[in-house]
């Protein structure tokens, strides 16, 4: 990581050195969780190594983990349940969260109130805990992650799309249509979306970032992703016990899930404002 | 002071009563409502339907919902938490010594980062765009953005693995000596600290760097004031209100980092307590160390806001 990067001289590519590498690093683990059996060189559950903890070697890039099998084919097979659920929890929250933010802002009165007021509340139990919490009530499963880690960050997107919304819902078109007549539904969709969609999609990706930390979290407290199936927070779980030998099986998952935080991160830090803040 | 910023006051707590009813509505609801019978869960697969009848009938598991939260919501005002279903044990008792552990250790790491985050953050905003000030904005970053176990595992890696200074996982609970109690606090302390000091360092420059921005400083700065007598005579006394707004809602991430890092050092605080209630299903104890955890998040959100409001000159 580079913390200064050289500006591109051509106009038409925004984008600079730091932007490239970490879109590059996004797109790898994207490629690796939806080709993951074409890329492991080993089935995930296959034991390679007669030796538990096995340290970086030619044939297993990155050890073995805690039953002589490849941390590398584990970890790459680990994406899909990492970025798949994650993925789908974003999606879900920020939807939800931005089309009430938006309805909020729009509608105002009571319904804006009752609203604000609720997800407030929501938002002040701490996200752990309410993982933690609902684990305990039905279990963990991959539709319940989902659907709690969506709960959980919901509330933020929704607070984050009001406060754009509030801000284009005063402007002059905007009252130009509404006294046109047009309904809740097309002012919304035609007039407020397309000015706050860029924010928006910032917005996804510091969510996306937050609950990949959660999940990995979760899972980290054996409460996430259920074996035999492994997302890269139970692969840390079960690998330690390596911690004291100082086996690569353990730092190896936690290094996966911080190359991916972090070049979203900065990704989205390296945005052209043009990008961000103009309408689609 | 000004008769509106009581009436500010008061609606800010008057708010946050409300949002600790809502929450431990929800934290009721989730517990409760959702599906898995509890007397089933208790008496084991093999127990008879008129068992489980009786035991429901007993623990008034077939009143509605509602009078259930009622009667839950009393009794936790009253200090009465209820019973363990693991261990039969008051839960009150459980928590008890637990409760003190970990604001020993959340004590600890307050009293050791919130000196060192007010430093770096008020220096690297005096040396806005610095190499140093470059360095701590891209490690801050950085922090943020791993999960708090990677920041726990790579400590024990470097600190008692490599340069085998402190030790590993294992938390022992007779400490004999003042160096051994600090070894011991060492790792459990300097992971919290890493997590809760960037959010806190990242606040607090931002909070300076605004009041650096303010045209009086810049009068200050055209009088001929030196650069620390602009920054400490000038900036920071009106940025007093935001950084301790700052303070306020990172100690608030203690909240989730206390609970991995617990678990990963094995230490025998309140969170572990309840890592452990939610392996065994122990309902009644996750409520209560839920409610607790809640009621210290609102705390200390509340305390931040009430701080934001009092700064303000405006209402002074």
């Amino acid at each position: 990581m580079r913390p200064q990067a050289l500006p591109s001289r051509r106009p038409a590519f925004r984008f600079n050195l730091v932007g490239w590498v970490s879109l590059a690093i996004i797109l790898f683990w994207a490629l690796a969780a939806i080709a993951a059996p074409a890329f492991a060189p080993h089935g995930v559950g296959d034991m390679v190594d007669d030796d538990y903890f096995g340290p970086i070697s030619w044939a297993l890039p990155l050890g073995s983990d805690y039953l002589g099998r490849d941390m590398l084919s584990r970890i790459i097979y680990g994406t899909r349940y990492t970025v798949g659920i994650s993925l789908a929890a974003v999606l879900i929250a920020c939807t939800t969260g931005v089309v009430l933010g938006m309805t909020a802002a729009t509608a105002g009165g009571w319904l804006d109130t009752v609203l604000s007021r609720g997800l407030d509340a929501l938002s002040s139990i701490p996200s752990k805990l309410f993982g933690l919490v609902v684990v305990a009530a039905v279990g963990s499963s991959i539709p319940v992650l989902i659907m709690t880690l969506a709960v959980i960050y919901m509330p933020g997107a929704y607070r984050f799309a009001r406060a754009l919304a509030v801000n284009v819902s005063t402007m002059d078109f905007v009252t130009a249509a509404r006294i046109r007549g047009e309904g809740t539904r097309y002012l919304i969709g035609a007039e407020i979306l397309p000015n706050i969609i860029g924010p928006v999609f910032a917005d996804i990706g510091l969510r996306f970032v937050f609950i990949v930390l959660l999940l990995s979290g979760l899972s980290f407290l054996g409460l996430g992703v259920q074996p035999p199936n492994a997302d890269w927070g139970a692969l840390v779980r079960e690998n330690i016990g390596g911690l004291p030998f100082g086996a690569p099986a353990v730092m190896a998952p936690s290094l996966a899930i911080a190359s991916l935080t972090i070049s979203v991160n900065l990704l989205i830090d390296n945005l052209p404002r043009k990008i961000r803040d103009r309408s689609a | 002071m000004h008769p509106t910023l009581w009436l500010m006051l008061g609606h800010r707590l008057l708010i946050a009563l409300l949002t600790l009813v809502v929450v431990s509505l929800v934290v009721f609801m989730a517990t409760e409502v959702l599906p898995g019978d509890v007397a089933q869960i208790l008496l084991g697969q093999a127990a008879t339907p008129e068992a489980v009848a009786g035991l429901r009938t007993a623990m008034h598991l077939d009143d509605p919902a509602f009078l259930r939260f009622l009667r839950w919501f009393g009794g936790l005002v009253t200090g009465d938490l209820g019973t363990s279903y693991a261990n039969n044990l008051p839960i009150t008792t459980l928590i008890g010594g637990r409760l003190v552990s970990s604001l020993k250790l959340a004590g600890a790491t307050a009293l050791f980062s919130v000196p060192v985050a007010l430093t770096l953050g008020i220096t690297a905003a005096m040396l806005r765009g610095s190499v140093y000030d470059r360095a701590v904005t891209v490690a801050t970053i950085t922090v943020i953005s791993v999960p708090e176990f990677m920041v726990a595992t790579s400590g024990v890696l470097i600190f008692a693995v490599w340069l085998q200074w402190l030790p590993a996982l294992s938390f022992s609970r007779d400490v004999q000596s003042f160096g051994e109690l600090l070894r011991v606090y060492a790792m459990p302390v300097m992971t919290l600290s890493f997590v809760i000091s960037a959010q806190m360092i990242r606040m607090t420059r931002a909070a300076v760097l605004e009041a650096l921005g303010t045209p009086y400083v810049e009068m200050a700065l055209l009088k001929g004031a030196s650069r620390s007598r602009m920054v400490l005579r000038h900036a920071l006394p009106n940025a007093i209100g935001p950084v301790v707004n700052a303070v306020a809602l990172s100690l608030s991430y203690l909240l989730g980092g206390v609970i991995i890092v617990e678990t990963i050092f094995n230490y025998p605080g309140i969170a572990k307590l309840m890592v452990d209630a939610v392996a065994t299903r122990d309902l009644p104890l996750i409520q209560s160390c839920a409610m607790i955890f809640c009621f210290v998040y609102l705390l200390l959100i509340t305390t931040a806001d009430m701080v934001a409001i009092i700064s303000n000159p405006k209402l002074r």
